[in-house]
């Protein structure tokens, strides 16, 4: 090793590196900087020791702690269980009316509902429930299957026209579509139905088709229009239109004859899932 | 500007410098006096006798008896409620004192008495000079403590610096190791007791040495037992002097009419031996025998004035009582006086003392009003709370008849410990029929029930005839038990008429 040479100004040795003339002082790294260092050494010993680090041949070294993130997922999803333990068991036993009553099964429904309505309903029915063309709104009294507790879980258990047993399965027919009827006879029925809704109408078109609706809508309708709830046959004499109330609106009801889906939930969601899921929809539709 | 370094002349030598490195240069300066912290200087206050001393001995018992007892006191809640009269109870959220419940919305009132408390301070200081610092404050009394058993273990200041100067051996060791095992000791009890302040105390007492306490009470005993041990163990005057802002603020509370301790210069100088039998004849009654300054726990000389070290503590004033009793002088060399009185007395005029002063009278009357209103709200508080959200989404529903209805989420709150049941009343809007799940629509006021002791979020639904609102018609909703109500504003949302 070569002689240490000392830089003048600084008083201080230097490397013996030099690059253009310049040399590098050998200054000592600050105290604080060389504890520290020192310090994350020891950390790092001891954490080799406490936790998961090294990876090996067969698996890897476990450390004496045993810390797994996979093993405290688990661990705690069976806490939240637990934790949901006490009402969730309740909502077991107790019927839906009973539910609805009692304040802390109702707050623990309502919250567990607006989670769930907000994950797998909102999508259609919107973030508020208020529905869209298509999607009925369910925050009013307008019910298309029905609005007693039972009638939505019904509804919300076996679904709309998914094809599953137990599901609806009505279905409007394509009156223009399938041709079934001309674009003449078709006109004079939206008048019809205009005027069922107490809207003004073309008197000689609604007297053209008043034969026909009675022959082939009042089987579903009814004679007065206004519907029928068990088979999801709307009211044709309310303010509430699925598919839109203008003239061309419900003509193109008429050609189409379309009829929404809604999924079979039973399938997917236990039975209190799905009455927490009614008592949220029930209770903020104002309950009927 | 630029350098010029000439290498081809002959270059200076430094004179006669071995390689020095930036660290031992560091050093080097401290030892120069040069460094950035002045070393502590250790402080061996001497025991004394008397009024103040027997005081702060008191005070010690007191303030410590309160703080270790406090947690251990009972008192009855109904409902499964804590059964701890003083509790700070993170979890449940709630603050008991007593009979006295206070929710997280209500935390003003702990500010309230934070600033009733320094007002208090502001008075007192204004008054009476630092007597909290001097006698109540923990960093006082938990070094008394410490220098109690300092004492017992080491002896009194004489023997205490023989034995520090004194090289190791099995005496000095056993002394040392005792003094400081009972210092953990203390500092632990501390610690300890901290956290029952937090947890049910016979609860978390058997659950901490199980190790099923939560951890945040192993973390702040830990806290609380280092804090104690260095504090009034070690750094002692330094947190005063160094740390705490008191000493700052002061100066502009005190004045030259505000009583604190004080080394009566009239009376003492010229300071100067004095033989038994000598005459008192031309010179002050001040003996310059240092008993003040060893007496101070703040290692300083009372006779130079008043100063930001001083804590008020008067056993200055005790020592030198001692001195005078023995040389048959009167009492109260160093006594609780003011500037002005001195002053006063150095002319030749009689001392007068102004306990009034505007400074007092203001401090006195922003703690008054303080103190007034903070028992204003706490007997006027209402038991019941309520907060009205109005639903946004959807903001109204239209019904078939043209009806609309508008959804509230109503937060009542019930701070009693008995379930309530409450009539819910909504103002606003004519004709409204009021609904909440579970219960039939009714045109008049809604019965809702609330457990004891917390908030219920209650859904209510109200539907107004189709015509009798527009827009958006403020209301009010009101929630009463028949004795206590409380009122919220919100708006009744009915959207453009269609």
């Amino acid at each position: 090793m070569s002689e240490r040479r000392i830089d003048e100004p600084t008083g201080v040795e230097t490397t013996e590196h030099e690059w253009d003339g310049i040399r590098e002082l050998d200054n000592p790294l600050p105290r604080w900087w060389l504890w520290t260092w020192y310090v994350t050494i020891a950390v790092a010993i001891v954490y080799w020791v406490l936790m998961p680090a090294w990876p090996g041949l067969h698996g890897y070294t476990k450390g004496i702690l045993h810390q797994s993130d996979r093993v405290k997922l688990v661990r705690e999803l069976a806490d939240l269980k637990a934790l949901r333990g006490a009402e969730g068991a309740q909502l077991q036993t107790a019927s839906l009316e009973e539910i609805e009553r009692d304040p802390k099964l109702q707050a623990y429904a309502m919250a567990a509902g607006q989670a769930l309505f907000g994950d797998n309903c909102a999508t259609c029915h919107g973030q508020g429930g208020t529905g869209g063309k298509g999607y009925p709104n369910l925050r009013d009294d307008v019910w298309l299957w029905g609005g007693s507790l039972e009638q939505i879980q019904h509804t919300i258990t076996y679904g709309v026209r998914t094809g599953e047993p137990g599901a609806a399965t009505t279905q409007m027919p394509a009156f223009g579509r399938d041709q079934m009827l001309k674009d003449a006879q078709i006109d004079d029925l939206t008048e019809y139905v205009v005027a069922l809704s107490r809207r003004p109408a073309n008197p000689a078109a609604v007297a053209r088709a008043t034969q026909l609706y009675a022959d082939q809508c009042a089987a579903c309708h009814g004679p007065q229009g206004l519907g029928d709830q068990t088979r999801g046959v709307p009211n044709l004499t309310d303010s509430e239109w699925l598919y839109g109330s203008t003239r061309e609106a419900i003509r193109d009801q008429i050609v189409n004859g379309r009829g929404g889906v809604m999924p079979t939930w039973g399938k997917r969601f236990d039975p209190q899932t799905i009455k927490a899921l009614t008592v949220y929809i029930h209770a903020n539709a104002g309950g009927q | 500007m630029t350098v010029i370094i000439d290498r081809t002349k002959a270059q200076p030598q430094p004179s006669g410098h071995e390689p020095v490195s930036a660290a031992a240069r560091v050093r080097a300066k401290a030892t120069q006096g040069g460094g950035l912290y002045q070393a502590r200087v250790p402080i061996y206050p001497k025991l004394v006798h008397g009024r103040w001393r027997a005081i702060k001995w008191a005070l010690l018992v007191v303030t410590l008896t309160i703080y270790w007892v406090t947690p251990w006191i009972r008192w009855h809640r109904p409902g499964g409620l804590p059964q701890q009269a003083v509790l700070v109870d993170f979890a449940g959220g709630r603050f008991y004192f007593f009979g006295i419940q206070l929710w997280p919305q209500e935390v003003y009132f702990i500010t309230g008495l934070l600033v009733m408390a320094a007002m208090a301070l502001f008075l007192v200081s204004a008054l009476f000079g630092r007597l909290w610092c001097g006698y109540a404050c923990p960093q006082t009394v938990w070094t008394d403590l410490y220098i109690y058993v300092e004492r017992a273990f080491e002896g009194d200041r004489n023997a205490r610096m023989r034995l520090d100067a004194a090289p190791w051996s099995f005496d000095k060791a056993w002394r040392k190791a005792g003094k400081h095992a009972v210092w953990l000791g203390i500092a632990f009890g501390t610690g300890g007791a901290w956290i029952f302040y937090f947890h049910d105390a016979p609860t978390v007492i058997r659950g901490f040495w199980v190790g099923q306490a939560a951890l945040t009470a192993y973390v702040f005993c830990a806290l609380l037992t280092a804090t104690t041990y260095i504090f009034a163990g070690f750094m002692r005057e330094q947190v005063c002097i160094y740390m705490c802002p008191w000493p700052r603020i002061q100066g502009a509370m005190l004045d030259q009419h505000s009583l604190q301790i004080t080394y009566r210069r009239d009376r003492g100088e010229a300071r100067g031996p004095h033989k038994k039998g000598e005459t008192w004849e031309g010179r002050g009654d001040c003996i310059d025998c240092n008993a003040c300054v060893v007496a101070c726990p703040m290692g300083i000389d009372i006779r130079d004035g008043a100063q930001l070290e001083c804590i008020n503590c008067g056993l200055c004033a005790d020592a030198c009582d001692e001195i005078m009793d023995k040389v048959g002088r009167p009492r109260g060399l160093i006594a609780y006086d003011t500037d002005a009185a001195v002053a006063a007395r150095a002319c030749g005029k009689p001392a007068v003392y102004k306990p009034v002063r505007p400074r007092t009278l203001y401090y006195a009357g922003a703690l008054a009003l303080v103190s007034g209103l903070m028992l204003w709200g706490l007997t006027h508080r209402s038991v019941i709370d309520l907060h009205v959200l109005r639903d946004r989404n959807p903001m109204f529903v239209r019904m078939q008849d043209g009806s609309v209805r508008d959804g509230y989420t109503l937060k009542i709150a019930n701070r009693t410990f008995y379930a309530k049941t409450l009539t819910v009343r909504f103002d606003g809007v004519a004709g409204a029929r009021l609904k909440t799940p579970g219960a039939p629509p009714q045109a008049g006021d809604l019965t809702v029930s609330v457990e004891p002791n917390a908030i219920r979020a209650v859904r209510i639904f109200v539907t107004v005839p189709p015509g009798a609102s527009a827009g958006a018609t403020p209301a009010i909703f009101t929630v009463s038990d028949g004795h206590a109500q409380a009122r919220a504003k919100t708006v009744f949302d009915s959207g453009a008429q269609p």
